[in-house]
Formats: C-alpha cells, structure tokens, sequence
C-alpha cells in the first residue's frame, strides 16, 4: 500500500523537461516578486506618510498623543480625541459584533436548518459586506440615529448615574458610530468564522460524538477551540476594518474635537478627521494629518501582533 | 478619502442634476427671448455676444476644464449649461473639489481655470508659474450664509447679535433664552437644548462665517479660518450634512450658504447688521452689502461686516482665478467671453439660484480687467 503513491509520482518526475524546471523556477520568483512587491507596497506608503508627517513630529513630538487642540487657526495640533475615538468605536463595535457574528456563524455551520434555506441566508449575510458604507452612513442618518436618539433619552434619564450614559444624546455620537462599525463589520466576522468553523474536519466531530460528547460539549469545547485562530483572524480584520472605516463614521459621529467617557457624546476618529480635514489643508496641518495616519498605522500594527500573541497562546493549550 | 471624494461628486452630482432643469428652462427663456425683444439690457449683452460669437465659435470645439469651490457650484454648472446651449462649441467641465484644492490645481496648472472662496493669499500669489504670466482674479458672484434652524411653530425667527453669538460660543444653552426671547416676543419659545451644527471639513463657508463673528462677536475667541477650534456644537462633514442635521434634529441651529438652505427649504432665521437692523436674508438685501464698497486692483473685496443700513451682514465673493498668459490662448479668450456672459445674461441665473448678481459697477470693472490682459 506505501508504495503505490511514490510509484504514481516517479514517473511525474522524470518527465520534466529543462525548460519546466526552469518555469518552476520562473513561476516561484514571479511569486516571491508579487508577494515582495506588496511589502514594498507598505514600506513605501509608511516612509512616505512619515516624512510628509515629520514638520508635525518635530513640533509637537509625543505630546501629539496625548492633548485634545486641533486648531488650524493658531496652528497648534494634536489627536488625542481622535485616538480615543477611534479605539472606543471600534471596540465598541467589536463588543456588540463579535457575539452576534460567533453565534449566526455557529448556527449556520451547524445543521440546525436545511442546507436549502442555510445557503441563502449565508449569501444574504455576505451580501451585507457589500454595501457601501456611504449608504450605512445615510442610514445611520435618516433611520438609525433617530430611533437611537429616544431610546438613548430614556437609558440616560434612568442609568445617567453611570459615567457611560451620563450626557444627554442630541442625535450623532459616539454610540451611533459603534452601533453602524458593529453592523458593518458583522459580515466579516460571520464569514470568516464560519468559513473556519465548517473547515474543521469531520473526523474530530465525529470521534467527539464517538466519545459521548453532547452537541454543546462537541461545539463549544472542540469545533470553537479547533477554528479559533480562524475567528480570531476574522475578528481581527473586523477590527482593522472597524478602526479604518470613514465615511460612515464621519457622518455619525458627530466630529467634535474632545474624548468624553460617556458614549452619548459627540466624539471624532482618525480616519474621520482625516476624512474632514484633507481636503482643505495646508503646511502643518497637512502634516498633522499624516502624523495622525501613522498614528492610526501604529495602532493597527499593534492590534495585529496581539491577536497574533492570542493565537499563539490558544494554540499552546 | 477616495469614499469621500466620491460621495461629495455624487452628492454634487445629484445637487446639480436637481438645479438643472431651471438652468435650461431659463436659459431657454434667454434664448427665446433675445431675438424678440430689443429692449436696451438684453439688446446691450446681445450685441457683445454677436462680437464675440467668432472668438468662441471659431471652427473647433474649445473644452475648458476647472476646478475648486462648493459653495457655487450648483450656479456654476448651471451656467456652463446654458452657456453651452448658446456656444455649442465651448464645454466647460468643472470639479467642486473645494477652494483648497481649486488653487492647488491653478498653481499646478493642471486644470484651465480655478475658483476660490478666499481671495489669493501673496504666499499662493508667489507659487504662481512665471510661464503663464500672472494671476488674474475675477469676482463671479456673492455668496451669503444664513441661521438655519429647525424650531416647530417658531416662523420668523429674529437673532440680535449678542443672540448668534451666544450661540455659536455656546454661552446661550436653551431656546428661552432672555437673549433671544427679547427680539422674539410674539414667538412661543421651548425649553429645549439648542443644539449648534457646524461643519466639519474645511470649507469657504465656514471662512466666511468665521470672518464675520471675528468682527461682530466681542466673545469670538477661535478666530476665522476654513476650519476652526469649535467651542461648541455638533460637527458634520458637507452642506448635505448640515442640512440632514438640520432637519432631524428639533431645536438645532446652524450655518450654510443660502442657496443651501433655499434648495433644502430650511427656516432661515433673520441677523441684525451692525446699524443695528434685522435683516432677512434674500439675494436683494445681501447684495446691499456689495454696493458701495470700494474695490482694489485684484477684485479682493472683503466685507466681513457690512456698514451698510438694509445689508445682510455675513455676506462675500468668490472668485475665478485665470492665467494672464495661457498655454492655449484660444482657451483664455474663450474663458473671457463666458464670464462676460455669466456677469451680464447669467445674472437672472444668479439670482434664480439664490446667489448674489454682481452690481453693475463691478461688472463694469471686471470686463474692464478681462479686456485690458
């Protein structure tokens, strides 16, 4: 039985000819270049940010990150309003996605329901991915902010005691854009996680049934745990998605230049400052924005390493 | 920013689209009328079109591209439409990207003609390529910015000074206020939040008003800039924005350019001008604030805060910006004859769109420029 399948390659072998070995060679290169091509893609990208960012470094240096001015009349410049946004948004979205996303991405990996009604509902759900957010951002406009608007009222005049809901919410906010990232990036991360989750073997349900596991033993201790660096990947570009999304924050945000624990208020991200601010700037505040962009780089940078971390560590157990 | 970019075309797109109709329907009425009538101002434009007829219609089709303001946009378009329907030969394209970005591109001389919210500062002045000679800038037309607000039952809403002020400082919380209360005694005033909207983006508009509470308002601390330092208020990006604001929110109160806030039937709230008058804004009084004043040599008028008694006070021009030596000088010539059409027979147009119409003796110096370079 070993034998057999070095017998069916053999034969494979010693019919390469010279110039397929070389287009071997040819087609790994031409694939290193692209896939180099695109880290090149990135550095250029970072050192051209950076140096149209460092008349801004130099003046304001560290500090940058942690005042609340942005003046272009005086010229004085720095972002930690938008920082904050932009971390609470998003992980304002990713705190009401990520059980929503986990849970439709669990039941439609499952056989709860016929594959003949799964399929479109795993179409329709990917479908959601493919709006484009300038139509969320109208939503969030015309429909969402005006339900929100009351029921916010109502959770401040009962709950206004905890620092979260203690302003009054006067349309646009900072809840209204956590609400749209979290619609937003739910696609990607039922996607993905189920794309993960129906890619674990059969074999280990099966030996898991086999032992006499129960469905929720079977799913939640060996079918999640199995996929997980899948549904963190997916999380993790719903997250990168989340904190670089702009038009649709822009419009709800509300773009007030200050960072208030509570969620009514009205608050400013770093891709919705650029997105004001680029198009009619000039000299230093041009170069502010840059900085902000690397900031917003950083950031990314430093989401992506810690779910590589948590992979890594889930994975050791 | 390429969304955004391209929200803005759409946006703009679909705003003109809208405007559209009425440049054509009126621009069939100017040409419908022309040959009809022989009275003496149509009469006057018509003979100075017969002379530039050879100029503009000279065998090939002259395409001018352009680019730079919002604010007048809807106007311009309009104007490039009827303007085209009388010169078939002359197309004129125009991207409202924004004042910033229209000087960037006429510096770069990537585009035949800019237009600006901010006259020329001498820092852009010195950019200027020596290769296409100096810079000529031209008034087109007056742009005003209103108090638009969204009160149920409140109609004919007066804010003294200290009332706007007070609002755009933050220092006026609620609509009962005494400040506003005072001017307003028959109006039933309600004890809500008065919720202030900005813009968000840098914009000519926001320069304007600016401008003008730099003059007007002793409080006005963050100066006068296309972006400020808000003390107040909720920001959103575009006039689309401002007006979605506008009218879902009760009790918001915000600024934008008048043909704006008439496309998007907002309630328009009425300034006292620095003789101490209430002054509702419409074309007639906001172009009070342009006759009388003198004007320099580059057309850079500002009036940030008109003397006179019956003008609307937040009022400014916007400018085209032409090269005195072109690349093409079929293209100049062209470029010339259209602003002297728009500055005659486009007037009505203006005025339709709920733009300023340039007063005479502005008119009279401007073709005097474009006929002297």
């Amino acid at each position: 039985m070993a034998v057999s399948p070095n017998r069916e390659l053999e034969p494979m072998k010693r019919d390469r000819t010279p110039f397929a070995r070389n287009l071997d060679t040819a087609f790994v290169w031409l694939t290193g270049g692209f896939a180099g091509l695109i880290a090149l893609l990135l550095i250029a990208i970072a050192v051209r940010v950076g140096v149209d960012a460092s008349p801004a470094m130099a003046k304001f240096g560290l500090g940058f990150l942690f005042e609340s001015r942005w003046n272009p009349v005086t010229d004085v410049y720095s972002a930690f309003p938008q920082i904050y946004g932009t971390l609470v948004s998003s992980f304002l979205a990713l705190f009401l996605a990520v059980p929503i996303g986990l849970g439709v991405a669990i039941f439609l990996s499952e056989d709860f329901i016929p594959a003949k009604i799964q399929r479109p509902v795993v179409f329709l759900i990917e479908l959601l991915a493919a709006i484009p957010s300038v139509v969320y951002g109208l939503w969030g406009i015309f429909v969402l902010i005006p339900i929100l608007r009351d029921l916010g009222k109502g959770i401040h005049q009962s709950l206004g005691w905890l620092p979260l809901f203690s302003t009054s919410p006067s349309g646009p906010g900072m809840y209204v854009a956590g609400i749209i990232l979290g619609i937003m990036i739910l696609p990607i991360i039922t996607a993905i996680a189920r794309d993960a989750l129906v890619a674990v073997p059969i074999e280990l349900r099966q030996a898991a049934y086999g032992l006499g596991a129960t469905r929720w033993e079977t799913i939640l201790q060996i079918i999640v745990p199995a996929a997980f660096s899948g549904i963190v990947g997916g999380i993790m570009l719903a997250l990168g998605r989340a904190m670089g999304e702009t038009m649709a924050v822009t419009m709800v945000i509300g773009n007030a230049n200050k960072a208030n624990i509570s969620l009514f208020d009205q608050g400013s991200t770093v891709s919705s400052l650029l997105a004001n601010q680029f198009a009619e700037a000039s000299g230093l505040q041009v170069a502010s924005l840059m900085y902000a962009a690397i900031v917003l780089f950083v950031l990314t940078l430093i989401v992506n390493i810690l779910a590589q971390v948590v992979v890594k560590r889930v994975n050791r157990i | 920013m390429t969304f955004s970019s391209r929200l803005l075309n759409s946006l703009s797109v679909s705003k003109v689209a809208a405007i559209l109709p009425v440049g054509v329907a009126l621009s069939l009425g100017i040409v419908a009328c022309s040959p009809q009538t022989t009275t003496t101002p149509p009469g006057a434009a018509k003979t100075e079109t017969k002379a530039e007829a050879p100029a503009a219609t000279g065998g090939k089709t002259i395409a001018l591209s352009g680019a730079g303001a919002t604010a007048p946009n809807p106007l311009y378009q309009a104007w490039f439409a009827a303007y085209n329907k009388k010169n078939p030969n002359t197309q004129i394209s125009y991207q409202s990207v924004g004042s910033g970005a229209g000087v960037k591109q006429f510096l770069a001389q990537t585009v035949d003609f800019g237009a600006t919210d901010s006259a020329l500062k001498s820092e852009e002045r010195e950019k200027f390529p020596a290769a296409a000679g100096k810079p000529i800038q031209v008034p087109s037309t007056g742009l005003f910015v209103v108090f638009a607000y969204n009160l149920d039952g409140v109609k004919d809403l007066k804010l003294s000074r200290e009332s706007y002020c007070g609002i755009v400082d933050g220092s006026i919380k609620k609509w009962n206020d005494e400040k506003i209360k005072k001017d307003n005694p028959s109006a039933t005033l309600p004890d809500t939040d008065v919720t202030f909207v900005h813009r968000s983006d840098g914009s000519g508009t926001t320069s304007i008003f600016t401008k003008h509470l730099v003059k007007a308002c002793p409080n006005w601390k963050a100066g006068a800039d296309k972006s400020v330092e808000w003390p107040t208020g909720t920001g959103a990006k575009g006039n689309e924005g401002v007006t979605a604001q506008l009218q879902q929110t009760k009790g918001a109160i915000g600024y934008t350019e008048f043909s704006n806030a008439k496309s998007a039937n907002l309630t328009m709230a009425s300034l006292q001008n620095k003789a101490g008058e209430f002054v509702v804004p419409s074309p007639e009084s906001a172009a009070k604030a342009l006759s009388g004043v003198t004007i320099p040599e580059d057309f850079a008028v500002s009036i940030p805060d008109p003397e006179a008694k019956d003008a609307y006070p937040i009022v400014s021009l916007t400018w085209l910006l032409f090269y005195s030596t072109p690349k093409d000088a079929a293209k100049g010539d062209a470029l010339k004859s259209f602003t002297k059409w728009a500055l005659t027979e486009g007037k009505p147009l203006a005025t339709e769109l709920g733009y300023i119409p340039l007063p005479e003796e502005v008119v009279t110096k401007v073709t005097a420029a474009l006929d002297a370079k």
